[in-house]
């Protein structure tokens, strides 16, 4: 056993929705770590606690693999992400210690009311091939089959798996705070798969071998209010409400982005003369109304857009050729195709060291030996893969990430692919950049299949049409 | 640097292949004997093959090596094989409907995530499906043809133990336990686990008890399923098919001279299996298994009709192997440059006389070389018996054939006489 101020602990902390009661629990603990506060952004936030305790702050679902892999001693996230990485990965690298008290939530599966299949038996009985959207791929695989499901397949999501119900997807796998909260929002719980929400892990190696006893007892002895958190669900599901569009298999699906693309979106619409109700400012709902016939629009992260246009859930989509580009790395011979380029939300996708890494260039890079493996962090999996592959950074390893991925280097990866605007993010966190692999701004995707079918083909063009005037709008700016 | 073989993948040496070889030959001259032909199916298969409702447990289905293809964004996940029969069933209904008996067999990889490291994660396994045919007199070839073939690799004493799926399923569902419960009892049953038994707590305890009775009984003749006709079949009539046909077997068995034991905890097994269940044990291991898997092919979309196979486990049969009588091996000592020709034409020679031919480039050792045939000096041929010594000069390939050929049979002569 390793004791004494010598030792390093590390401990991953959470960011975003625990992020406000984890800094409270550690006040409470006796350890204020500084910069570490709800909606504070540093990823290092410092703590004199004593010699060797180190602090980094990830997204909660890299924090259950950060622990598992040893990176980290300690970890603080929901259950629901150890479970997604356990399930799957059958290891007992990771010791759930301690249910800390906050951010309590529930993972069920969920299907749409109404007409559709709305009891586990009725989905059961399905002759037809259940979607399954999730956050939670792992779970959602293992839930499937431990239910027996006869024919089924998983569409992994970054997020708003409830928007997908019912016209594209039968079942969603996702966390809310009651049943009778899913049921209000239009939705019928089939089956509660775990309960639980924040906890302490830590890697069982460390357990055994390091002193963690001082963390461990300030830990436990702390106690906070759950003051619940905000729900992610609520928002992606709002808008259940409301009429669900009329089953017209002409009418040509369109999904729009959420998150920081969503308000060049509007004003790119603008510029066409289209408006888009619910999807501008003031409350969002995930199917706003547009003013072309025909065309019916959903609210979807930009990153799962690709897949579901390839997958014919939606025609068309507005996202970012960096994930058009990662889509097309994994599945080469997708019918999703570039439609138009929109022109806003430029940015260059990028090859990224820290500052003393030794080395400037991809030339460089290539020939530096890394043991056991050079990791390659990114968001983009597949485009990082495909780069490390073409350029031979052999042997390298890929570590997926979900955002904060300037946080990995140097300490817990040695490249990032990230997308970047200006710079300045990359230069503020100490990084240098080693090679750009292609400049991404917003496009309009499509899925070349459904494009050809004769009942939609002329309220697609009009719809792209139109949506090349508002290109033209920009450039007259 | 070493970049190492990949977790819980095994190499196959040399003196493995020649193990493997022999199993693979042996195996498949049995079966093209008994009417059987081989079939081949792709190591990848779509997932919903395997999830079809009672093919493969949760528990199994967890460990299969699912993923995307290349052109998997539709979701439809593909697997490496995890299972041999039902891939045949599959090839079956898309093929081979119009027969009414269908004999296959194959010598196939299977996949399964294995985390204790003691076992391969690829195994592979020597099958043979009789899709179709009377019942009873199907599952007795079969095992004739696994026990026949056992035999041909050398293996003495194996044992074959039976148990039946449709007793032990129609056992479970008399226990009154909740849905979930029963498929998760019989999952444990045919993974190997019997004491999951000794748990059982439903409404019935009655039929708990019996079910330990079954579970604590074994048997080798007629006269122990006659047995459990009367302690069972009285209280639950359900049991009485499965006696019945499991009384057939028994006979069929007795009659051609195959001994057996009944043996319940033996039921290992698949979730697809109704009827009899078999297993062939030698040295403590399980070398092979099979069943009756009559509701299979309708649920891969083929038509109802009645099937059987079993498996034999290459990787467990292997260890058992003893080695192999070797082919005797000679050493060519070539003349380079303008004496190659000859050489080669020696070593041709050599090797149809059923000889393995070895050129020397450069070997130290000579161990394992029964002759060497020195053909360096250009001045005819050197032929030295690596045991005794003997060196003898001849003029021509001819004569050194005729020395090597009686030497050959005088040994054996005397291996015969010995």
């Amino acid at each position: 056993m390793k004791r004494g101020d010598g030792v390093q602990i590390k401990l991953a902390l959470p960011k975003g929705a625990l992020q406000g009661q984890t800094s409270a629990l550690l006040e409470e603990a006796g350890f204020s770590i500084g910069d570490y506060k709800e909606g504070s952004r540093s990823y290092r936030p410092g703590c004199e606690l004593f010699p060797g305790f180190f602090t980094k702050v990830f997204h909660e679902k890299d924090i259950a693999i950060q622990v598992a892999i040893g990176n980290y001693d300690l970890g603080i996230c929901r259950l629901d992400w150890v479970e997604e990485l356990l399930v799957k990965y059958h290891s007992d690298a990771v010791v759930k210690v301690q249910a800390l008290g906050y951010g309590k939530r529930n993972l069920y599966a969920v299907a749409a009311g109404g007409s559709g299949a709305d009891s586990l038996q009725a989905l059961k009985s399905s002759e037809e091939s259940l979607r399954i959207v999730s956050e939670y791929p792992n779970i959602a695989e293992s839930f499937a089959l431990a239910k027996r499901l006869r024919r089924f397949r998983i569409f992994p999501v970054w997020g708003a798996a409830g928007a997908y119900l019912p016209e594209h997807a039968e079942i969603a796998i996702m966390t809310g705070t009651s049943s009778d909260r899913l049921r209000e929002q239009g939705m019928v719980p089939v089956a509660t798969i775990l309960g639980g929400g924040a906890y302490l892990v830590a890697n069982r190696n460390s357990l055994e071998s390091k002193d963690l006893s001082r963390l461990l007892s300030a830990l436990s002895g702390a106690e906070v209010v759950d003051t619940g958190v905000e729900e992610e669900v609520a928002g992606a599901a709002a808008g259940w409400e409301e009429e669900l569009p009329a089953a017209d298999k002409n009418v040509v699906c369109l999904a729009l982005p959420d998150g920081h693309q969503q308000r060049h979106t509007v004003d790119f619409f603008k510029g066409a003369g289209i408006e888009i109700s619910g999807y501008g400012s003031g409350k969002l709902t995930s199917r706003p109304r547009i003013d072309l016939d025909g065309v019916a629009v959903k609210v979807i992260r930009p990153q799962d857009m690709p897949l579901q246009v390839a997958n014919g859930n939606f025609d068309l989509a507005v996202t970012g050729r960096d994930w058009l580009q990662d889509h097309r790395f994994c599945f080469p011979s997708s019918p999703v195709e570039e439609v138009l380029d929109l022109g806003f939300g430029r940015v260059r996708i990028v090859a990224v060291v820290s500052r003393d890494f030794p080395a400037s260039s991809i030339d460089e890079l290539k020939r530096l030996k890394r043991e056991p493996a050079l990791r390659v962090a990114s968001e983009y999996v597949n485009v990082a893969d495909k780069y490390a592959r073409d350029n031979h950074l052999a042997p390298y390893k890929i570590i997926p990430t979900w955002g904060a991925t300037e946080a990995f280097l140097p300490e817990d990866a040695d490249v990032l692919i990230e997308n970047t605007e200006t710079g300045a993010t990359i230069s503020k966190h100490k990084l240098k950049i080693v090679d750009t692999l292609f400049e991404s701004s917003a496009c309009l995707i499509g899925n070349a299949l459904a494009m050809r079918r004769r009942d939609k083909r002329s309220r697609i063009s009009r719809l792209i049409e139109t949506m090349r005037g508002g290109i033209d709008a920009r450039a007259a700016c | 640097m070493k970049v190492p073989r990949c977790r819980g993948t095994r190499d196959l040496l040399p003196q493995d292949m020649e193990k493997f070889r022999r199993i693979d030959k042996g195996f498949r001259e049995c079966c093209l004997g008994w009417g059987y032909r081989e079939i081949k199916t792709p190591v990848l298969e779509y997932l919903h093959l395997f999830t079809s409702a009672g093919t493969l447990s949760p528990d199994m289905l967890g460990r299969v090596y699912s993923f995307l293809d290349w052109d998997g964004w539709s979701g439809e996940r593909v697997v490496l094989r995890p299972d041999g029969t039902i891939p045949a069933a599959r090839l079956y209904a898309e093929n081979l409907q119009s027969l009414a008996v269908a004999r296959l067999c194959y010598v196939e990889n299977m996949f399964a995530f294995e985390g204790t490291g003691r076992e391969s994660r690829e195994r592979w396994q020597c099958g043979a499906e009789l899709i179709g045919g009377h019942k009873p007199e199907g599952d007795v070839e079969l095992i004739s043809l696994a026990l026949e073939a056992l035999s041909k690799f050398g293996l003495k004493s194996v044992e074959l133990r039976l148990a039946h799926a449709g007793l032990l399923k129609a056992f479970l569902q008399g226990l009154g336990l909740r849905g979930e419960e029963e498929a998760d009892m019989l999952d444990r049953i045919f993974s190997g686990d019997a004491d999951v038994i000794e748990e059982v707590k439903g409404g019935n305890p009655e039929l708990e008890k019996q079910l330990r009775l079954l579970f604590g009984l074994k048997g080798d003749s007629l006269g122990f399923v006659e047995n459990l006709r009367n302690l069972f079949t009285v209280s639950n009539p359900a049991l009485e098919s499965s006696l019945s046909e499991l009384a057939r077997i028994a006979d069929l068995l007795t009659n051609i001279g195959c001994s057996y034991q009944i043996d319940f905890t033996s039921g290992k097994g698949f979730e697809y299996y109704t009827g009899i269940i078999f297993g062939f044990y030698s040295s403590g291991r399980r070398l092979g298994g099979g069943g009756r898997y009559d509701e299979l092919i309708p649920l891969v979309g083929g038509k109802d009709i009645c099937a059987s196979g079993f498996a034999l486990y290459v990787d467990e049969i292997m260890d058992l192997l003893g080695k192999p009588s070797e082919r005797e091996k000679v050493l060519v000592k070539a003349k380079d440059a303008e004496g190659l020709k000859d050489s080669f034409e020696m070593a041709r020679l050599l090797r149809e006389e059923g000889f393995i031919a070895e050129f020397d480039l450069g070997q130290k050792k000579t161990a394992g070389f029964r002759w060497i045939v020195d053909m360096r000096s250009g001045k005819g041929i050197e032929l030295i018996e690596r045991s005794s010594g003997k060196k003898q000069r001849k003029s021509s390939p001819a004569e050194v054939l005729a020395v090597m050929r009686r030497r050959v049979s005088e040994s054996q002569r005397r291996k015969r006489s010995k």
